[in-house]
């Protein structure tokens, strides 16, 4: 087996220059203590009661501006998603999934037989309700900012490391420095609002934006606002999307105290399972592959043995 | 071997009747079954077999993708992910396929390594290497056309900037630059195309693999020592079930690490912005393609300079084809009569550096070129002034409260002062990715040349099976 260890040995290369293009200058993203279950090996499983309260994040704060357009709402009620129970196999038949269908009002894909517009609560098949018409409404309302789609977030962060995604989105919602805000008079007379940095070298006053905040999660640079040493302006950037999740933002339907750290560790989770519906199927699938292969390369290895017993090679 | 003579008999009636209609069942027996192989061969020596399965695998995954994709620039990237969530195992083919291509350029490279090491494409099996480096290309071709099919980030912007290498070729380079892109840019046209080709090419490949074979079953295999097969019965063993097994065995460890990352990490060798659908507006901040093709893609961003009438970007150009077409010439470039490395031991540690030297290209194709490895010293402050009597100046500083006191004392004057930083001198990625750059054609060019015709090779054994039983061989048969 030794003539296997340079390749393993290549392989760890690869994962290394893979890791080498990191973001520049963001903070790295980090998992909640404890790290995610998900992402443990062999067989580590989302949390369902997590991600059914991620969902309440989603649809109570977050899907006012993102949209998720690659999910239906049949999605949630399907093997592995949060709504899924044994007694509806058929996620269209899912009472609860109906019920969150319901609430929300959507443009029928299909015009009425006079050719006209249709609005209609949804059904368990439409997709989730986009926030806005499109894309240009989007930027409008937020600044000239597009707020990103969600459905695959989680896989569109961090090095395709399991969690990777759920980490970044967790640091991201709990890294804002809103309790280091202040704020003093500007030049133009408008209020200034700016964080004071006194860590080691960095020393300084970091300016936020109009209309950005900071965070040291996010992908940026924050050198023009910064007026200390530029060697060692601080981590992150700024972006359009406000702190959302002060303690006690939504009141969890289960009882859960809603601290910004638990809404952030539930959405992540919830993101998480957007992102690969299919990846409990994945985990229960994982081990018993591995196992089936390592019994039958033991056997191949025996007849090999066997059949060369006689040779000398 | 093409000498060997078949050793197939037909017994029922109906094996006899085609037997002399259609000798197939014949040509698999004397492939497969009863083939003369040399019994020194090590576990280099599977991979053959693990890359007949990596090519099963793509072409039966990627078929059943295909009857679920749709090749249009705005449907792409979601029937991807549908395929993922609805269609049923969907995620499991597509992972495998993701992670296949990965896996099936990993093991070309052990393959051709260890035709480089054991001196696999040296008389008589160069037709045997030359087929091997068509499949290897058109394997480059299919990877790069597939990469493009989800419609992500990086599978635009990677193929806009790859289509824009071949606009460097002069005077036919624009044209087959839109002959390409099937238009003015790279659009729906281009993915449809690419589509197309990336289902074609595997077909073309499997065409080739069958020459290769061909080729490989004329000489037979070559095998650890270099030196050919005198006696079939004491240097080699009927491939099946010796090699069957071995074979088999190796195939199946490899599926365990392909298995590990199709269900613990099937994202991790892919590059996460392909997750984010394709923007022509939106620009990555760094444009990388896949691993396997990293070390090419720092030799094209390795030449910086121009020469004569040659800019930049065309000697890149140049340098990235020529590495491959590099590999074409090997079989007349190698001067040496001697074929293992075994028994070269100069040429074995110029092999070994050039191994080091292609994992290190790689790590420099994903690295930004001019970032420090080490960096010689601090980085200081620059000042750059206009004093109110509109004069101009730098002032360089160490520590940052003396640069920003002068740089207050500036602005309290009525001028005009800003810090920025002066980086300081370092060894970065572009230069070592030169000088790996150098290296690796001089392996080909220079070393292996002159190599083989002033280097001394050491202990070769006279036979397989005399290297096989070493020094307890019974003297039976003495070197005459």
């Amino acid at each position: 087996m030794k003539l296997f260890r340079p390749l393993l040995v290549g392989l760890g290369a690869i994962a290394l220059g893979l890791s080498a293009h990191a973001a520049g200058g963001a903070k790295h993203a980090h998992a909640p203590e404890g790290g995610w279950d998900f992402a443990k090996v062999p067989a580590g499983q989302l949390d369902k009661d997590s991600v059914q309260r991620g969902f309440q994040v989603y649809k109570e704060v977050c899907a006012s501006c993102h949209g998720m357009k690659l999910l239906s709402y049949r999605n949630l009620g399907e093997k592995g998603g949060p709504f899924y129970s044994d007694e509806y196999p058929n996620a269209n038949d899912n009472p609860m999934v109906k019920a969150i269908a319901a609430e929300f009002e959507i443009l029928d894909p299909n015009p009425d037989e006079n050719g006209d517009p249709v609005y209609r609560p949804a059904i368990p098949a439409d997709t989730f309700r986009e926030p806005y018409p499109n894309a240009q409404a989007a930027m409008a309302a937020n600044g000239g900012a597009m707020p990103p789609d969600l459905s695959v977030i989680t896989k569109a962060r961090g090095h395709g490391n399991e969690g990777d995604g759920a980490s970044y989105v967790y640091s991201l919602l709990t890294g804002y420095k809103d309790d280091k805000i202040k704020t003093k008079p500007g030049d133009d007379g408008l209020n200034v609002n700016y964080i004071e940095f006194n860590d080691g070298d960095k020393v300084g006053t970091l300016v936020q934006p109009t209309g950005l905040y900071y965070n040291p999660y996010f992908a940026g640079d924050t050198t023009p606002q910064w007026d200390g040493d530029p060697r060692h302006a601080p981590y992150g950037g700024f972006l359009a999307m406000a702190p959302q999740l002060p303690d006690g933002r939504v009141e969890y339907i289960d009882g859960t105290e809603a601290t910004t750290s638990q809404m952030a560790k539930d959405v992540a989770q919830f993101l998480q399972w957007a992102g690969d519906p299919k990846q409990g199927q994945r985990k229960s699938l994982a081990l018993p592959t591995m196992i089936y292969l390592v019994l039958l390369a033991i056997l191949l290895w025996f007849s090999y043995k066997r059949i060369w017993r006689d040779v000398a090679h | 071997m093409s000498g060997h003579e078949s050793t197939y008999k037909p017994e029922t009636g109906f094996t006899k009747w085609l037997d002399s209609r259609l000798p197939i069942i014949r040509l698999a027996h004397d492939s497969f079954v009863d083939f003369p192989t040399p019994k020194n061969l090590n576990y280099w020596y599977t991979f053959g077999g693990i890359l007949a399965v990596c090519l099963a695998i793509q072409i039966i995954t990627g078929v059943v993708l295909a009857m679920h994709y749709t090749a249009d620039i705005n449907q792409a990237f979601g029937s991807v992910e549908r395929i993922m969530r609805d269609v049923p195992y969907g995620w499991l083919i597509r992972n495998i396929h993701m992670v296949g291509a990965s896996m099936f350029f990993l093991a070309v490279y052990v393959h051709m390594f260890r035709g480089l090491y054991y001196g696999s494409y040296k008389a008589p099996r160069e037709v045997l290497w030359l087929l091997g480096c068509v499949i290897y290309l058109l394997m480059m071709a299919t990877a790069f056309l597939g990469y493009m099919l989800p419609w992500g980030q990086m599978s635009l912007h990677g193929a806009n900037v790859i289509i824009n290498l071949f606009g460097a070729i002069p005077l036919v380079g624009e044209s087959i630059q839109s002959w390409l892109m099937g238009g003015p840019s790279v659009g729906n046209q281009t993915l449809q195309r690419f589509f197309s080709l990336h289902y074609l090419l595997p077909f073309m490949i499997a065409g080739v693999v069958i020459l290769h074979i061909w080729a490989l079953h004329v000489p037979g295999n070559n095998n650890p020592t270099g030196i050919e097969v005198q006696e079939t019965e004491k240097d080699t063993v009927p491939f099946h079930p010796y090699y069957t097994v071995k074979d088999g065995f190796a195939i199946v460890v490899f599926l365990i690490i392909f298995a590990a990352f199709v269900f613990y990490a099937p994202n991790v060798l892919g590059h996460a912005d392909n997750y984010i659908e394709a923007n022509p507006l939106v620009t990555p901040a760094h444009i990388v393609p896949e691993w396997y093709l990293l070390p090419f893609y720092a030799i094209l961003r390795a030449i910086t300079f121009n020469i004569g009438p040659m800019d930049a970007k065309l000697l890149g150009v140049i340098a990235m084809f020529g590495s491959i077409a590099v590999l074409f010439l090997l079989p007349w470039l190698d001067t040496s009569k001697v074929k293992s490395m075994r028994y070269r031991p100069v040429a074995k540690q110029f092999f070994m550096l050039f191994v080091v030297v292609c994992l290190l290209l790689g790590w420099c194709g994903a690295s930004n070129p001019d970032n420090a490895i080490v960096s010689m010293g601090e980085d200081k402050l620059v000042v750059n002034y206009t004093d109110a009597a509109g004069l101009e100046g730098t002032r360089v500083f160490e520590e940052y409260t003396p640069a920003a006191q002068f740089r207050d004392a500036q602005r309290d004057g009525g001028g005009v002062a800003a810090i920025a930083i002066q980086k300081a001198p370092a060894f970065t990625f572009k230069t070592l990715s030169q000088i790996l750059t150098a290296y690796y054609f001089a392996f080909f060019l220079i070393i292996l040349p002159v190599l083989g015709l002033r280097e001394r090779p050491k202990g070769e054994p006279d036979s397989i099976h005399q290297s096989v039983l070493g020094q307890d061989a019974p003297a039976a048969a003495p070197a005459e």
